[in-house]
């Protein structure tokens, strides 16, 4: 097993609600943690942080074990190395932006800092507010606080509960920079709550899927979006997700053009320096299926593909798996279409993409 | 005007309030903590056993500690192996008798304080490295400030104003066990009214102004949420 995975068992009761994993996750990047309310993810969480001690259970991240109920092994949490960002922040009330954090400067369980506190300080924009006491701080700066606070601490991993959900749309929006700032420029590996598919979109790098207290897909991102036997490559969210770097602006048509492992895309203008990573959501919807490269056609966007996998999605909708160069594309079409082009595995087509946004 | 042994009863009362006060916080705090945040089944009776003394009669919360504590009961043997005699009567006996007596008038805030900090503050310190006692000293007794204040105002008033448990348990001697309220019994059984009144008068004035210190701050819970 290699020193950077994360293998974690659990079984839980909670009455209606059962809780039964068995995973194996890296310990690197963001791993999100997505699903319905109810799903059990913050139940996990709580599981890795040592806050739910689950009767059975078995945990080890990279080679420090944490929980082993059959050798009754159970790290309390607060031996675990770890930051933990709560939903609703869990600021201490009595103490000023500045105490918060030092009472977890104080606690550091390890002897080497892995990101100075005032690092922390100045990745969130926090030096403004650490004379404030909690109750003066707006939901979104309380969650910047919260997260330098589990920085502060200098932990091996970080964990987030939807820090974003108590957070108003327009604060959201504020508060993704931040996220995708850590994520750029701390090397420390993140667990990331949420039941937005935006958020995951945005953030992940590898993707835990749950529903009812179960695994149902776990892997890489752009795999486990457009897995045709995953839950997310047949709704109306799905898209793929694809990674590459700004090239070129065009600034009279206000476009930018980049280039991902699956081809070359005019996109919606980006004010970013060329060489820029640009990360693109895809919606499965928004992209259809010609035969012939179309001739004229208002679609900027058209990309040589061959066909992967095609699968009914019920109610005459059928989405297509295409392999564009080294991405993986998903179309939405309708059966009827499905049927008229014959569509097969391994057929060359071209994908035709009305639409595409830029999501970090 | 008071004579001498008003003033001695004042002084005594006061010394057995401020020290059952103490003892009560003492003891108070980890059973408040305990009955907030167990999930043990034993915790109804828990508190039901501390609730009693709001509703029982304090004579008979006295006669029963008369006989624990007597020569023949289970804490009086006790006390007598120990080699300090026995309780009843003795200014150890009010002031055990006290804690006793005023414990739900402790426990109860502390434990409303208690509740109302939830987990939060306790799992986010938990977090970032803060053991058990570590938590309990550094988030939860200053988040607690307001219940402690109550706590220690609500032991220390209903202490200077019991009589029952006092009589029944600690009698009537100078000095050693007549407080202020057998004191004022004395004066009116002795027909001395302006005595009375003076100590009577006395105590009303400090108990108004205690409440309405208790019920002006903002600090500190009120006195209904506290005696839920």
């Amino acid at each position: 097993m290699s020193a950077s995975e994360l293998k974690a068992r659990f079984k839980l009761n909670y009455g209606e609600f059962d809780l039964d994993l068995d995973l194996s996750l890296p310990v690197a990047g963001v791993t999100v943690f997505y699903g319905h309310s109810g799903s059990g993810k913050t139940t996990l969480l709580r599981c890795i942080a040592g806050l739910e001690h689950a009767p059975y259970g078995y945990l080890r991240i990279g080679d420090t074990l944490w929980q082993d109920s059959e050798r009754g092994v159970f790290l309390p949490t607060h031996r675990r190395n770890l930051g933990y960002v709560f939903q609703d922040a869990n600021l201490f009330p009595h103490l000023s932006v500045r105490a918060n954090l030092d009472y977890a400067v104080r606690r550091m369980r390890c002897r080497e800092r892995k990101i100075s506190l005032q690092q922390a300080i100045e990745l969130l924009a926090i030096a403004p507010l650490l004379a404030r006491m909690p109750e003066r701080l707006s939901g979104g700066e309380r969650q910047r606080v919260a997260i330098a606070r589990a920085l502060a601490a200098s932990p091996d991993i970080l964990l987030m509960d939807e820090p974003l959900a108590a957070l108003d749309e327009e604060r959201k929006q504020e508060f993704l920079p931040y996220l995708t700032g850590l994520q750029q420029n701390l090397r420390i590996p993140i667990l990331y709550v949420t039941h937005s598919r935006h958020e995951v979109n945005r953030l992940a790098d590898h993707l835990l899927v749950m529903a009812a207290g179960k695994a149902v897909a776990c892997g890489p991102l752009a795999e486990t979006l457009t897995r045709l036997d995953g839950p997310l490559a047949a709704d109306r969210m799905a898209a793929s997700v694809w990674q590459g770097r700004l090239v070129s602006h065009e600034a009279d048509y206000h476009l930018s053009h980049a280039e991902f492992a699956g081809g070359n895309l005019s996109l919606p203008y980006l004010d970013a320096k060329p060489g820029s990573p640009v990360r693109i959501r895809i919606y499965a919807r928004d992209v259809s299926i010609a035969l012939q490269p179309p001739q004229a056609s208002s679609i900027l966007n058209v990309l040589p593909a061959e066909v992967r996998a095609v699968a009914d999605l019920g109610q005459g909708q059928s989405v297509v798996q295409l392999a564009a160069g080294g991405e993986i594309l998903l179309s939405h079409i309708t059966q009827k279409s499905a049927a008229l082009l014959k569509l097969a595995p391994g057929m060359p087509v071209f994908a035709q993409i009305k639409g595409t946004s830029i999501v970090g | 005007m008071p004579n001498s042994s008003d003033y001695a009863a004042l002084w005594l009362t006061f010394k057995v309030a401020g020290l059952a006060t103490l003892l009560l916080l003492l003891l108070g705090t980890p059973l408040a903590w305990w009955l907030a945040r167990s999930a043990s089944r034993w915790k109804g009776v828990v508190n039901s056993i501390v609730a009693l003394p709001l509703v029982l009669p304090p004579t008979v919360l006295g006669f029963y500690l008369l006989v624990l504590m007597g020569p023949a009961g289970i804490v009086g043997k006790f006390t007598q192996w120990l080699g300090i005699g026995t309780l009843p009567f003795s200014f150890g006996g009010l002031v055990a008798a006290s804690v006793l007596y005023s414990l739900p008038f402790v426990v109860q805030p502390l434990q409303n304080t208690f509740v109302a900090i939830g987990n939060g503050p306790l799992e986010a310190a938990a977090t970032v490295g803060a053991g058990p006692l570590d938590r309990f000293f550094s988030v939860a007794l200053p988040l607690a400030k307001s219940g402690f204040a109550t706590a220690g105002i609500l032991g220390f008033t209903h202490t200077v104003g019991e009589f029952g448990v006092v009589l029944m348990v600690g009698g009537n001697i100078p000095d050693k066990t007549r407080v202020v309220s057998v004191q004022i019994y004395n004066h009116v059984e002795a027909l001395e009214y302006s005595q009375a009144h003076w100590l009577s008068g006395g105590l009303l004035i400090f108990s108004f102004l205690v409440l309405l210190a208790l019920y002006s701050s903002k600090h500190v819970q009120p006195l209904n949420r506290a005696a839920k």
